[in-house]
């Protein structure tokens, strides 16, 4: 509403010859330049990785399970299934959690401790990366070990990013159950419906497509995430055949070989980090998509 | 019953989630606090960083972080300007331009950590630098700190561009004189966003701005930043732990200072309008 009333009516009014030209042209240039920003990015990454594509081409990742890059076996398949069960593993694990901290605090909660649940929803989100997997490798990995060795495993990947996504889906199934319109809630208490009826039968399906959106976005940072589970992971390529065996990540694999990589061995690192780029746009589409379907339905 | 139940499960799940948080920061405050001194902080590293201190790792951060801010504010502003304000509404260039930097914000780190090697570090040949580090952190900075500054600039009360135009100003000199100022606070406190983000960052910074832990002597040295010293300690180096902690204490701090900076500025802005309005 506010938006659309300051639109065209309020807009200022720009001379069109005079400085107001001049500094709107210079504007739209720097806009257009920062547009330009993402076409760089992708431009660049598909230009170092093109003698991957133009010698050999991705049956060359997809056909193999070695990751020998100085002999040029080059099979990405074990790491790619090592970040997407770690993405799994940590989204099953933060789901339930931080929808639960959602209800508590916009059902349960009072408003201390509502209040500080949200602040160290604030908190943990903005621990950096670095200190996550530092603490997941001294405390974490330890106790893994004492279970079963080596400790660094994918089990420690997976609650390090659980972690670290628990905010994302908190905050924003917080922010779609405060969307709900109020007479929704009215309807369900005047039928006389438990708590739990009103949370888990009126509350959470109204509230749907803002915390599938949220899920999304925090499947695409955690699939994103580098330097925790670099740290805590272990880095062993091979298939995720054991919640304890050490996995190397696609995201740990670039982290850890772009320093001394050349030739094919850094374009398919660069490529690998396209792949990446790919599925993390997917993901944030279809979360825009899912935000969108609940903006139209509370209108 | 089954009520009871439900209520129980959602209290106990938050109290674990509360708890294991105290845990995570009881460690990094206990492990943090005996090794970090004044000294920690105004001396050389030395055994790769097991003893002496953190100094020219706080410089080599601080300045990727000024190279990132100077800029990546002028442009921002310039962009979140020409959006809020030029842009015809409704037209394609601007929301174009919206998806695109909502797309940007979205990349992983570590893919712009491979976009700054090769474009900044090998393609304009600035090498492993606090010159390509700040670029690029930048260049993750700029999507975020554009879309807030333009909210802010969106929020300020109409009435006031219609006092301007009564007034005769051209458009330049309002936005100049009367929209900035009056949403600086906001533009401000999307900045600091912007800078704890970026202080937070390893993985874009390890192929741009490199590992050299000496005091870096020009913007073309390589630099080692506060977030790329805990990774190499923790993991490279045998027995670094407890310098990793004392780092990861400062790190946390100074991250918690600048978001509680930026939440200060945008109550107080806020507050600001509230009582206007």
């Amino acid at each position: 509403m506010i938006l659309s009333k300051h639109s065209f009516l309020s807009r200022l009014k720009a001379n069109r010859h005079g400085t107001d030209g001049i500094v709107s042209a210079f504007l739209s240039v720097l806009a257009g330049l920062s547009a330009l920003l993402l076409f760089l990015v992708v431009l660049f990454l598909v230009r170092e990785s093109w003698p991957v594509f133009s010698r050999g081409g991705w049956h060359m990742f997809l056909s193999g399970q070695d990751w020998y890059p100085l002999e040029g076996k080059f099979g990405l398949v074990p790491m790619v299934f090592a970040s997407l069960a770690m993405m799994t593993g940590s989204v099953i694990l933060a789901v339930p959690f931080g929808l639960a901290g959602a209800i508590f605090v916009r059902f349960y909660a009072p408003p201390v401790l509502a209040r500080a649940y949200k602040i160290v929803m604030a908190l943990l989100a903005g621990i950096p990366s670095v200190v996550f997997g530092l603490w997941g490798l001294t405390i974490l990995v330890p106790m893994i070990a004492h279970i079963q060795p080596p400790g660094s495993s994918l089990l420690a990947a997976i609650l390090i990013l659980a972690l670290m996504i628990l905010p994302t889906v908190a905050l924003t199934s917080l922010a779609a159950l405060d969307a709900i319109p109020r007479n929704i809630l009215d309807g369900a208490q005047a039928l006389a419906m438990s708590r739990k009826g009103q949370i888990l039968f009126v509350a959470i399906p109204a509230a749907r497509a803002g915390i599938i959106g949220g899920i999304l976005l925090a499947m695409a940072r955690a699939l994103g995430e580098t330097m925790a589970v670099l740290m805590v992971a272990g880095n062993v390529v091979q298939n995720p055949d054991s919640l304890f065996a050490p996995v190397r990540a696609l995201t740990a694999n670039i982290a850890l070989e772009m320093a001394y990589a050349t030739d094919l061995h850094r374009a398919s690192l660069f490529a690998s980090g396209l792949f990446l780029t790919g599925v993390v746009f997917l993901l944030s589409w279809l979360a825009f998509q899912a935000s969108e379907r609940a903006r139209y339905r509370s209108l | 019953m089954s009520d009871r139940i439900f209520s129980f499960v959602i209290w106990m799940s938050a109290a674990f989630v509360g708890a294991v948080f105290l845990w995570i920061l009881g460690d990094i405050l206990l492990k943090g606090i005996p090794h970090l001194s004044l000294s920690f902080l105004l001396e050389q590293p030395e055994d790769a960083g097991r003893s002496g201190g953190i100094f020219p790792v706080i410089v080599s951060t601080a300045l990727i972080l000024m190279v990132a801010v100077a800029v990546s504010v002028p442009f921002g502003l310039g962009v979140a300007v020409w959006l809020a304000e030029f842009s015809q509404t409704g037209r394609k260039a601007a929301s174009s331009t919206r998806l695109t930097l909502d797309v940007l914000a979205g990349v992983p780190s570590i893919v712009y950590g491979l976009f700054g090697n090769a474009f900044f570090s090998i393609f304009l040949g600035l090498g492993f630098s606090i010159f390509s580090g700040g670029l690029t952190l930048a260049c993750m900075i700029l999507p975020v700190f554009i879309r807030t500054a333009e909210a802010g600039l969106s929020a300020v009360n109409h009435s006031w561009r219609e006092g301007a135009s009564a007034l005769g100003m051209n458009k330049t000199s309002a936005i100049w004189h009367i929209l900035l100022p009056s949403a600086a606070p906001a533009i401000v406190a999307g900045l600091i966003l912007g800078i704890g983000r970026a202080t937070a960052e390893t993985a874009a910074l390890i192929f741009t701005s490199g590992y050299v832990d000496r005091m870096p002597g020009s913007l073309m040295d390589s630099g080692r930043a506060l977030a790329v010293h805990i990774y190499d300690l923790s993991m490279n180096v045998t027995g670094g732990d407890s310098a990793a902690y004392a780092s990861a204490l400062t790190l946390i701090a100074v991250i918690i200072t600048f978001n509680m900076m930026a939440q200060a500025m945008t109550d107080q802005w806020l507050g600001k309008k509230v009582q206007r309005a």
